[in-house]
């Protein structure tokens, strides 16, 4: 039970839960939190590796810490341009922000 | 107690911890996806961080685990839970998506996840010829200010510059008369 492709088969169904909430939603925070589904699929994947086949199991820990610290600045900096955004529009649907259309 | 200690058998309730694992990680995520009220979706996605969290710990390192509860769980979930005060009211009734774009969508996770099974299950994963098996903690650091000195640093300065994007971004919606 507790082998290399149950992790993998866990991280691929987290993953496409992602890609389907970001295409569904129209809410940009609920298109965020998709996003973080995603990198959270590719952490469990790298740690995965690490466990079972790498030779160092040091490396995928580091990779893990990068990918939240990535993760953090993704996540200050996309909560910025929501409330920019609000700001000008007064919401944050998706569909409303349509002002680089000609 | 002797029969109660039998009862308990080390490995079961290992295994029974990882099936509660995997369900709140799953249970998180589809919370985290489906309802479309908001504040709903960020606890799922608590929830489903914790399970991540979890996971880590039967991988065989409680460190990250508790870096993944400290950062994610921590910092970016409540940092969302400030952004959700700009959405719209909770008891304004929420407007229904579309059945064929979330049809559509769907029809995109499940392709995806069709090939990423497709590949999983198709390649034979190799162990390293010779794996170490230093997990501790003081080697991971000493890994970060050697070998990953740079790449250390780069995320440093990359936190850095997202911090003083976030201030200017919405400091200069501020400023700008709509």
């Amino acid at each position: 039970m507790n082998s290399l492709y149950t992790y993998l088969f866990i991280a691929a169904l987290l993953f496409s839960l992602g890609i389907f909430g970001v295409f569904q939603r129209r809410s940009l925070i609920g298109m965020l939190i998709a996003i973080e589904l995603m990198l959270n699929a590719a952490s469990i994947n790298f740690m995965a590796f690490n466990r079972f086949l790498a030779p160092d199991p040091i490396v995928g820990q580091i990779y893990t810490l990068f990918i939240m610290g990535i993760a953090a600045a993704e996540a200050a900096i996309a909560l910025s341009i929501i409330v920019a955004l609000f700001r000008r529009l007064r919401s944050i649907d998706i569909e409303r922000a349509q002002e680089l259309r000609g | 107690m002797n029969s109660v200690q039998s009862l308990i058998q080390p490995h079961l309730l290992a295994q029974a911890g990882f099936a509660a694992v995997i369900a709140l990680t799953f249970a998180g995520a589809l919370i985290a996806v489906f309802p479309r009220n908001i504040i709903y979706n960020i606890l799922g996605l608590i929830v489903c961080l914790t399970g991540v969290a979890g996971l880590f710990v039967y991988l065989g390192s409680p460190f990250i685990a508790l870096m993944q509860l400290l950062i994610y769980v921590g910092a970016i979930c409540i940092s969302i839970i400030f952004a959700i005060m700009l959405s719209r009211p909770l008891h304004l009734s929420i407007p229904k998506r579309r059945l064929p774009k979330v049809g559509l969508a769907a029809g995109v996770g499940a392709a995806v996840f069709i090939m990423l099974a497709g590949i999983v299950s198709r390649t034979s994963w190799q162990p390293a010829a010779s794996r170490s098996s230093d997990w501790s903690v003081t080697t991971l650091g000493h890994y970060l200010l050697t070998r990953y000195d740079l790449v250390f640093e780069a995320i440093s300065l990359v936190l850095l510059v997202a911090i003083l994007g976030a201030i200017v971004i919405s400091g200069y919606a501020r400023r700008r008369p709509s």
